[in-house]
């Protein structure tokens, strides 16, 4: 591929007076899973939202390279494609499940819905595949038709997980992901993350607060600090090497096991 | 035999923000070539930069100004300062890093652990699993162990893995950090036998070997490292 | 017993004033205009609570004339309380004849159902709606639901549909079942018995539904392809009775079962009772 899949120019936000993110630019490139680490109100979400579509920028374009229809971008697309681009080659994992999931029906219909959504109109096809995907996350069959109001945490995010994933996502944005969840439940849930985005050759970008999940899941690492991004590059180098003063800060202050 | 790892004006500090800006240079002007079939052993006492040296090379480290060239697809690419998707290209296809501890992911089990290299270049699942079970054998993993998480293995046993997950992949280039830190001599010498292997068959190796044994087994050159202001 | 005819001072003609008709009208035309959408109107004070079929007595008063004949039939019988106030308010407010006769009506109000007799070009069928928005059980948000209509994002609708067959086995909606209008919208057809929505398929009357409540106003034209949905592997039925109506004999109507003395003994009799009624005249002939 000669272009990238994703590429930020320039997203700038602002909120009334204050600057939520300025002049944030990257590209992504397949298979690639960039993460987006800082603390409570360095922008990152606000960037999440507007690379998503979810929250529009005051500055700049996001452009997005699909599968048969080229370039676009992203804000400028009706809000018929965009929300067909979203449910389509597009996943967003919520950090609190219970917004990327219909809580009132069952888990078998949460992951079907995609499928039926761009027409799937055959009963027993659509329930197959939601098996496999309940498989796949580790879900036990039997709970298929169960709502997610009797699942835990750990286990509507992996139904998160898979309502997303049904529809051969390229690109998938993640609040997030993990947070709130016991350890042994993350661990879970990264090592799935980890094996589905190798799997399926997915891209993904990732916010997330905890430098472990970044160290585990992602390739590329941008630092963000008062909207800004301040530091970025390959994770495994900004987390060993971290050049800037905020950044040695957040790697010295994780705490030791 | 002509290069494939040419370093020149490799300069590399540490900037500690926290101690007020503290400026630590630790490589200046570091210059080496390596060839196939060549194994170039880092030397020099300890704090000098070996490590820093090394993981440089691999851009787990980034260099201040300098050039570390290395020969990937048939091309000659720049590392210093390279976009990140050519790194993790270069990481994957031309250069192997074998680390002195392995970088344990909860609940992955050992074969797959080092399975994981091979499966990324593209081999199937059946093939990279097979190559897996040869070397964690060749290195001495009792088969019990293979489908268990490394997290409770013991430090040796962790760094076979290790070793096996960063041979697993022909990688043209190795870089080897303290490779045998933490092993008896009767697995050391199995290690040896691999790395030598390797070398053989046209690695080019760059290492850091404390053990001068291992290092007389392995190196074809040395090159010293010491820290600038300092007289080799 | 007070004097039923037309009183010219008392009221306009049909109940409402002229601008609320040209209004009712207006939104009437838009919704045949763009078949199953819901256009809204706004509804006015009747002398009837909502609940009642204000929505279908509005669009009723606001298209009939003189030479019209009204039926007015609810659950599919003309003698009902609520049926018979509402015949008898027409008569009063628009000084037109009323019948109890499908094919000599030219403007039918119905309270879920569809008459037997098959109906012909010319007649008008309106629909009391409690609920016009097929989503909304779904979809609680007003804001939502209009957008997907709009960018025909019907995905929660199969949706509710996969559920029903998950829980239930099969498809066990059985009055109000959803329908696609025109290939684009999805239509909520009023609570009639699934039985009927056969007979909105390209029927040659016009439908209009009237919602009082919610204010909203829909029509299917005539001759307008109607769809139950459905899965490939589970597709539409209607009902089936074993018993045939213990009057007529009827197999082919919608059936109520009546529990007809103390000791509970049940009859199935023909919901439409002037369907029932023309049969067994016929049969006596």
């Amino acid at each position: 591929m000669t272009k990238p899949l994703l590429s930020a120019q320039g997203i700038t936000k602002r909120f009334g007076d204050r600057v939520a993110c300025r002049g944030v630019s990257f590209d992504l490139w397949p298979g690639e899973v960039l993460g987006i680490v800082g603390e409570s109100g360095s922008g990152k979400t606000t960037l999440l939202n507007c690379l998503a579509g979810r929250l529009v920028p005051d500055e700049g374009a996001v452009l997005y390279e699909t599968a048969s229809a080229g370039t676009v971008d992203v804000h400028r697309l009706s809000e018929a494609r965009r929300r067909l681009l979203a449910r389509t080659e597009w996943g967003f994992v919520n950090q609190d499940a219970r917004e990327g999931l219909r809580m009132g029906v069952s888990a078998g219909a949460n992951i079907g819905e995609r499928l039926m959504a761009i027409g799937a109109r055959h009963y027993g096809d659509i329930r197959r595949t939601a098996s496999d995907w309940m498989q796949r996350v580790e879900l036990g069959l039997d709970r298929i038709d169960d709502r997610p109001t009797a699942y835990s945490g750990g286990m509507r995010q992996r139904l998160q997980i898979a309502r997303n994933l049904v529809s051969n996502p390229r690109l998938v944005f993640m609040d997030e992901p993990t947070g709130g969840l016991d350890v042994s439940v993350q661990a879970r849930l990264l090592d799935l993350l980890r094996g589905l985005v190798d799997r399926f050759h997915l891209s993904a970008v990732l916010v997330t607060h905890d430098l472990g999940v970044a160290r585990l899941l992602t390739h590329r690492l941008m630092v963000m600090q008062g909207g800004e991004v301040i530091e970025a590059g390959l994770t495994d180098q900004v987390l060993d090497d971290p050049q800037h003063a905020y950044t040695q800060m957040l790697v010295a202050s994780i705490l030791p096991v | 035999m002509s290069p494939v790892l040419r370093v020149s004006g490799l300069a590399k500090s540490f900037v500690m923000h926290a101690q007020g800006g503290l400026e630590l240079p630790v490589l200046q002007d570091v210059a080496l070539d390596v060839a196939p079939g060549e194994c170039l052993a880092l030397v020099g006492p300890s704090g000098a930069g070996k490590s820093t040296l090394l993981r440089s090379l691999y851009g787990n480290y980034r260099p201040q100004a300098g050039s570390i060239r290395v020969r990937h697809k048939d091309e000659w690419v720049e590392l210093v300062d390279a976009e990140p998707r050519l790194t993790l290209e270069v990481r994957r296809q031309t250069i192997g890093f074998v680390s002195q501890f392995l970088r344990v992911i909860p609940r992955v089990a050992t074969v797959d652990v080092v399975a994981e290299p091979m499966l990324r270049r593209g081999a199937s699942p059946e093939e990279a699993r097979r190559h897996a079970e040869f070397l964690l054998g060749v290195l001495g993993i009792p088969e019990r162990l293979w489908s268990l998480p490394p997290a409770t293995f013991s430090g040796g046993e962790q760094q076979r893995v290790n070793i096996a997950r960063s041979l697993i992949s022909d990688y043209p280039i190795l870089l080897l950090d303290e490779p045998t830190a933490s092993l008896d001599v009767a697995n050391r010498d199995g290690v040896i036998d691999l790395i030598r292997d390797r070398r053989e068959s046209g690695a080019a190796i760059v290492g850091i070997f404390h053990d001068v044994a291992v290092r007389d087994a392995l190196a074809t050159r040395l090159h010293t490292v010491a820290l600038p202001g300092v007289r080799a | 017993m007070p004097d039923t005819t037309l009183d010219q001072g008392a009221y306009n003609y049909a109940y409402l004033d002229e601008q609320t008709k040209r209004m009712i009208r207006r939104a009437i035309l838009k919704a045949v205009a763009v078949p199953g959408y819901q256009v809204p109107f706004g509804g006015r004070e009747m002398p009837l609570p909502y609940g009642w079929g204000t929505g279908g007595i509005q669009v009723t008063a606001a298209i009939i004339g003189r030479d019209d004949t009204l039926k007015v039939i609810d659950q599919g019988a003309d003698d009902t309380t609520n049926a018979v106030s509402i015949r008898r308010f027409f008569a009063r407010v628009a000084d037109v004849a009323t019948t109890t006769r499908t094919q000599d009506a030219t403007v039918i109000q119905t309270r879920h159902r569809v008459p037997e007799t098959p109906l012909k070009e010319g007649q008008i069928l309106v629909f009391q709606v409690p609920i016009p928005e097929p989503l909304r059980m779904l979809e609680p948000r007003e804001t939502e639901t209009r957008t997907l209509h709009a960018l025909s994002e019907y995905g929660v609708m199969q949706v509710s549909l996969y559920e029903s067959i998950a829980r239930h086995g099969r498809i066990a909606k059985t009055y109000n079942y959803p329908v696609l209008v025109n290939g684009r919208y999805i239509m909520s057809p009023s609570p009639i018995p699934k039985f009927d929505n056969p007979k909105l398929d390209c029927n040659p009357a016009l439908q209009l539904y009237g919602a009082g409540r919610e204010k909203r106003i829909y029509a299917v034209p005539p001759f307008t392809p109607v769809k139950s949905l459905d899965f490939d592997d589970h597709p539409f039925e209607v009902e089936h009775w074993k018993e045939s109506c213990a009057l007529c004999g009827s197999r082919e109507t919608f059936l109520d079962e009546m529990i007809v003395d103390d000791e509970g003994t049940r009859r199935f009799i023909c919901s439409d009772t002037d369907y029932c009624q023309e049969r067994q005249a016929d049969s006596v002939k």
